[in-house]
C-alpha cells in the first residue's frame, strides 16, 4: 500500500496535523514514536561502527599524541587504510575529507530524523494504523477485533532509557504492527486503550482511565522512575495492579530444567562421547557433537534465565504473561484467543509433581517466549495447584469448579472413571502402556483428550475455537476395528490428536465435536469480551 | 438453519453406507448418511494422468542404482513401479469414494478407502474458498475446490468438480459461510 486515502479521523492533505504525543493516544489522531527511536533502532550498529573505526585508528591515534615517540607505526606502503589517510594529509585535503565525512553524517541523521518523522501510528475506534518509510512508504492497518494479543518488549538497552516496544499481534504469517519504541509509560497506558477498545466497550470509557499517573520531575525524579521500572516486573495504569497467581521459584526452574528430556539427550551425548573416546582415542565425535551440544546448553541456559522472572496475572482484558531478566516481555492475550491448551509431564518430574503447560495461538508474536521459542509455553515448569490456577486464567469457562475433578482425572487418572471412554482392550498392542489412559472426555464448553503414560499430557480443546474435526482410518487401525480422531486448531506445538479408539467411539466423537463446535461458535462472543 | 439446497442430486450410491457383505462386526468407518454427492467420473481419467505421470518419473528414477552397476537393484524399480501400477489400477474406486455432503451447518467430506478419512467443518470457520485448475483437469472441463480454515490441517479438497458446479459451490459456500459468520 502507498499513500493512505484521506481518512475521517485524520485532516486530510499530505501531512496531516500531528498532536504532540501524550498518553492518550487512543484519539484517532495520528502519534509519533519515541524520539530516540533511531538511537535504538540503528544508533547502537552506527556506535558500533564508530568503535570499529576507532580501534583501527589507534595507531594513528597514539601518533598523533606521542608523535616523537614513533610507537610502531606500520611501515609506509602497508595497509589501504592508512595509506589513504597519508594521501589525505601529503595532498592537504583535510578540509575536503571532514567535509566529505560531515556531509555523510548529516545526511544520516537527517535519514533517521525523517524516518522518525515519517514513522506515525494512530487508533482509531476500529483500527491500529501504522504509516512509515522515506522513500517506500507502507501502511499498515489491524483491525482492533483481529487482535490476538499485545506484546510489550524491553529490549536491555532501550530499557535502561525507560523505552518498550509495543507488538499488536494479528493472525496470519508477519502480519504483526510493531510499535518500537515508545516511552515505557505509554506503552502500558496504549496497550490498556487498544484492549479497551478491541472490547467493545465505548469511547467515554476509554478516555477517561487513560488519565496516566502523575508524571516524576527534576533529574531525581526522572532517576527514580527509570529505576523503578526497571525493577518493577509490571507497569499498569489500572490502579489494582494484577498480581502474579504464580512465583517461580528458582530451585524448581533449575531442578526442571535438568530434568528435562533435553538435558537427558545432553547427559546420553556427553556419555556416548566419553565412551567413544576412551575407547577409541579419537576425538573426531567431539567436533562432530561440539556444535549440537553448545546449542543444547545455551537452550537450556536461557530457559533458565527467562522464566526466572516469569509471571502470569489476570487483567480484565485477558492474561498477562511476563517472562525475562535483562530484556523483558510480557503479552497479554484477550480471551478467546488460546485455540488449545496442553498440560504435560515427562517421566523424570513425575515424582516432584511438576507440569507444563503450552497453547496454540494464532499470531505469531516476534518476540520470544520461555525456551527462546515464540510465546506458546505458558507455564515452564509448576505444581498441579499453579496448574489449576493457570487454567484457570486460559480457559476460565472450561475450568469451572464442576469440571475440576475431570481435568484432574485427565492429568493424572487411569480407566473410565469420571466420564473419560478409554481405548477397548484390543488396543493394546499399539498403546503399550498408555491404553487406560488414551482417551476422552467432554466438558460442556470443551473436549478434553488424554494421552499418555509415561509422558502424560492433557489437551484440551476449547469447543468455540475448534475448526473442524477429522476422523481417520489406516488399514492397521481397520484390522483392529479401531480409528483415530483429529481435532483441527490453528498451527502450534500442540496437535490434538487420539489414536486407537474404538471405531464407534471414534465416531461418536467426531459427530460429538462437530456438533458441539458448531454450537459454540454460534453461542460465542469472547471476541467482544466487554460487550455485553 | 434453513435447509441448504443441494447443489446437484444425484445420490451416486456405488459403496451405500460402508456395510461389509459377509454378515460379521465390520470393521471400517460407516456413516449414516448415504446421499452422498459424489466428483464427476471425469475426474477419473484426470487423477489417472498425475498418478502415471508421477509414477512414471519415481520408476525411472528408482532404476538409477541399477544403471550404476547395482546388479539386483531392478528389484527396487519394478516393486516401485507395480506399486504405481496398482495404485493406477484403483484409481476408478478411489475417485468414487471421494464424496461430500452439504449439511445445514457444516461441510461433511469424505475421501480413501484403505485410508478413510472424513473431515466436518463448520461453515462459519471458512476463511477462503479457492478453485484451480490443472492442464489436464482443464481439458476434462473440471477444477478443483479447495476449503480453507484457519487450521493447515483441516485439508478439505474437493477434486473433479464440472467448472459450473464448482463455480456454483463456492458461491454457495461463501454465502452460507456469510450467514453463519464466527470468529477465528
Amino acid at each position: 500500500m502507498t499513500e493512505p486515502a484521506a481518512t475521517p479521523g485524520a485532516v486530510t492533505g499530505v501531512a496531516p496535523a500531528i498532536v504532540p504525543a501524550a498518553t492518550d493516544f487512543a484519539d484517532g489522531e495520528w502519534h509519533r514514536l519515541h524520539p530516540a527511536t533511531p538511537l535504538f533502532r540503528g544508533g547502537l550498529a552506527f556506535i558500533a561502527i564508530i568503535g570499529v573505526l576507532i580501534v583501527n585508528l589507534r595507531d594513528r591515534f597514539f601518533e598523533l599524541f606521542f608523535g616523537d615517540q614513533q610507537v610502531n607505526l606500520p611501515p609506509t606502503g602497508g595497509d589501504l587504510e592508512s595509506d589513504a589517510l597519508d594521501f589525505i594529509v601529503r595532498e592537504e585535503l583535510v578540509l575536503v575529507a571532514l567535509l566529505v565525512a560531515l556531509g555523510i553524517l548529516m545526511l544520516l541523521i537527517a535519514g533517521f530524523y525523517f524516518s522518525w518523522r515519517l514513522h506515525t501510528f494512530r487508533i482509531t475506534d476500529e483500527v491500529v494504523e501504522v504509516r512509515s518509510g522515506i522513500l517506500f512508504r507502507t501502511n499498515r492497518k489491524a483491525r482492533l477485533d483481529r487482535i490476538q494479543g499485545i506484546n510489550i518488549g524491553r529490549p536491555f538497552v532501550p530499557r535502561l532509557f525507560g523505552a518498550a516496544k509495543l507488538e499488536v499481534t494479528v493472525a496470519g504469517n508477519d502480519a504483526n504492527v510493531p510499535l518500537a519504541y515508545l516511552r515505557g509509560r505509554d506503552a502500558d497506558a496504549l496497550r490498556h486503550d487498544i484492549l479497551l477498545l478491541a472490547s467493545g466497550a465505548r469511547r467515554e470509557t476509554v478516555v477517561n482511565a487513560s488519565a496516566g499517573p502523575g508524571v516524576a520531575t527534576g533529574v531525581s525524579g526522572m532517576l527514580d522512575e527509570r529505576v523503578s521500572e526497571l525493577f518493577a516486573p509490571e507497569l499498569d495504569v489500572d490502579l489494582t495492579a494484577p498480581t502474579s497467581v504464580v512465583r517461580m521459584n528458582p530451585g524448581r526452574l533449575i531442578g526442571s530444567t535438568v530434568l528435562s528430556d533435553t538435558s537427558v539427550v545432553l547427559v546420553v551425548m556427553l556419555i556416548v562421547l566419553g565412551v567413544t573416546i576412551a575407547l577409541t582415542g579419537e576425538f573426531f565425535l567431539l567436533f562432530a557433537m561440539f556444535p549440537a551440544m553448545i546449542g543444547i546448553g545455551g537452550f537450556l541456559i536461557a530457559r533458565i534465565t527467562r522464566s526466572l522472572r516469569y509471571s502470569i496475572a489476570a487483567t480484565p482484558d485477558g492474561v498477562r504473561v511476563g517472562f525475562g531478566l535483562l530484556s523483558t516481555t510480557n503479552e497479554t492475550l484477550p480471551p478467546g484467543r488460546i485455540h488449545s491448551v496442553k498440560v504435560s509431564q515427562p517421566l523424570l518430574w513425575r515424582p516432584s509433581g511438576w507440569w507444563q503447560i503450552a497453547v496454540n495461538r494464532a499470531s505469531r508474536s516476534s518476540q520470544n517466549g520461555a525456551a527462546g521459542q515464540q510465546q506458546t509455553t505458558i507455564l515452564p515448569v509448576g505444581n498441579l495447584d499453579e496448574v489449576r490456577a493457570v487454567l484457570r486464567l486460559l480457559l476460565p469457562e472450561v475450568t469451572a469448579d464442576e469440571n475440576v475433578p475431570v481435568i484432574e482425572l485427565g492429568l493424572a487418572g487411569r480407566g473410565t472413571e469420571g466420564g473419560f471412554t478409554v481405548s477397548p482392550p484390543r488396543a493394546r498392542g499399539l498403546r503399550w502402556f498408555s491404553r487406560a489412559r488414551n482417551g476422552f472426555a467432554f466438558t460442556d464448553t470443551a473436549v478434553l483428550l488424554r494421552t499418555g503414560a509415561i509422558w502424560r499430557s492433557l489437551t484440551i480443546v476449547p469447543l468455540s475455537r475448534a475448526q473442524s474435526v477429522s476422523v481417520h482410518q489406516g488399514p492397521l487401525l481397520r484390522a483392529l476395528r479401531l480409528a483415530s480422531v483429529h481435532v483441527h486448531t490453528v498451527s502450534g506445538p500442540i496437535t490434538p490428536v487420539l489414536g486407537a479408539l474404538d471405531r464407534r467411539d471414534a465416531m461418536r466423537l467426531f459427530d460429538d465435536v462437530a456438533a458441539s463446535a458448531l454450537r459454540a461458535a454460534q453461542s460465542d462472543t469472547s471476541h467482544r469480551w466487554r460487550q455485553q | 438453519m434453513t435447509s441448504t439446497e443441494p447443489l446437484s442430486t444425484e445420490p451416486n450410491g456405488t459403496e451405500p453406507n460402508g456395510t461389509e457383505p459377509n454378515g460379521t462386526e465390520p470393521h471400517r468407518l460407516e456413516r449414516p448418511e448415504t446421499e452422498w454427492l459424489r466428483v464427476s467420473p471425469k475426474y477419473i481419467p484426470v487423477d489417472m494422468v498425475g498418478t502415471f505421470i508421477f509414477g512414471a518419473i519415481v520408476t525411472a528414477v528408482s532404476f538409477v542404482p541399477f544403471w550404476f552397476g547395482w546388479s539386483e537393484g531392478w528389484l527396487v524399480g519394478v516393486g516401485i513401479g507395480a506399486l504405481f501400477l496398482i495404485t493406477l489400477a484403483l484409481t476408478p474406486r478411489r475417485v468414487r469414494a471421494i464424496g461430500y455432503l452439504l449439511r445445514d451447518d457444516d461441510l461433511l467430506f469424505r475421501r480413501g478407502i484403505m485410508f478413510q478419512r472424513f473431515v466436518a467443518v463448520p461453515y462459519g470457520r471458512m476463511q477462503l474458498v479457492d478453485i484451480s485448475r490443472g492442464p489436464v483437469a482443464r481439458a476434462f472441463g473440471l477444477a478443483e475446490l479447495k476449503f480453507v480454515t484457519a487450521a493447515a490441517s483441516s485439508g478439505v479438497l474437493i477434486p473433479g468438480l464440472p467448472f459450473a458446479e464448482a463455480e456454483r459451490l463456492r458461491d454457495h459456500l461463501v454465502a452460507v459461510a456469510e450467514t453463519r459468520r464466527a470468529g477465528l
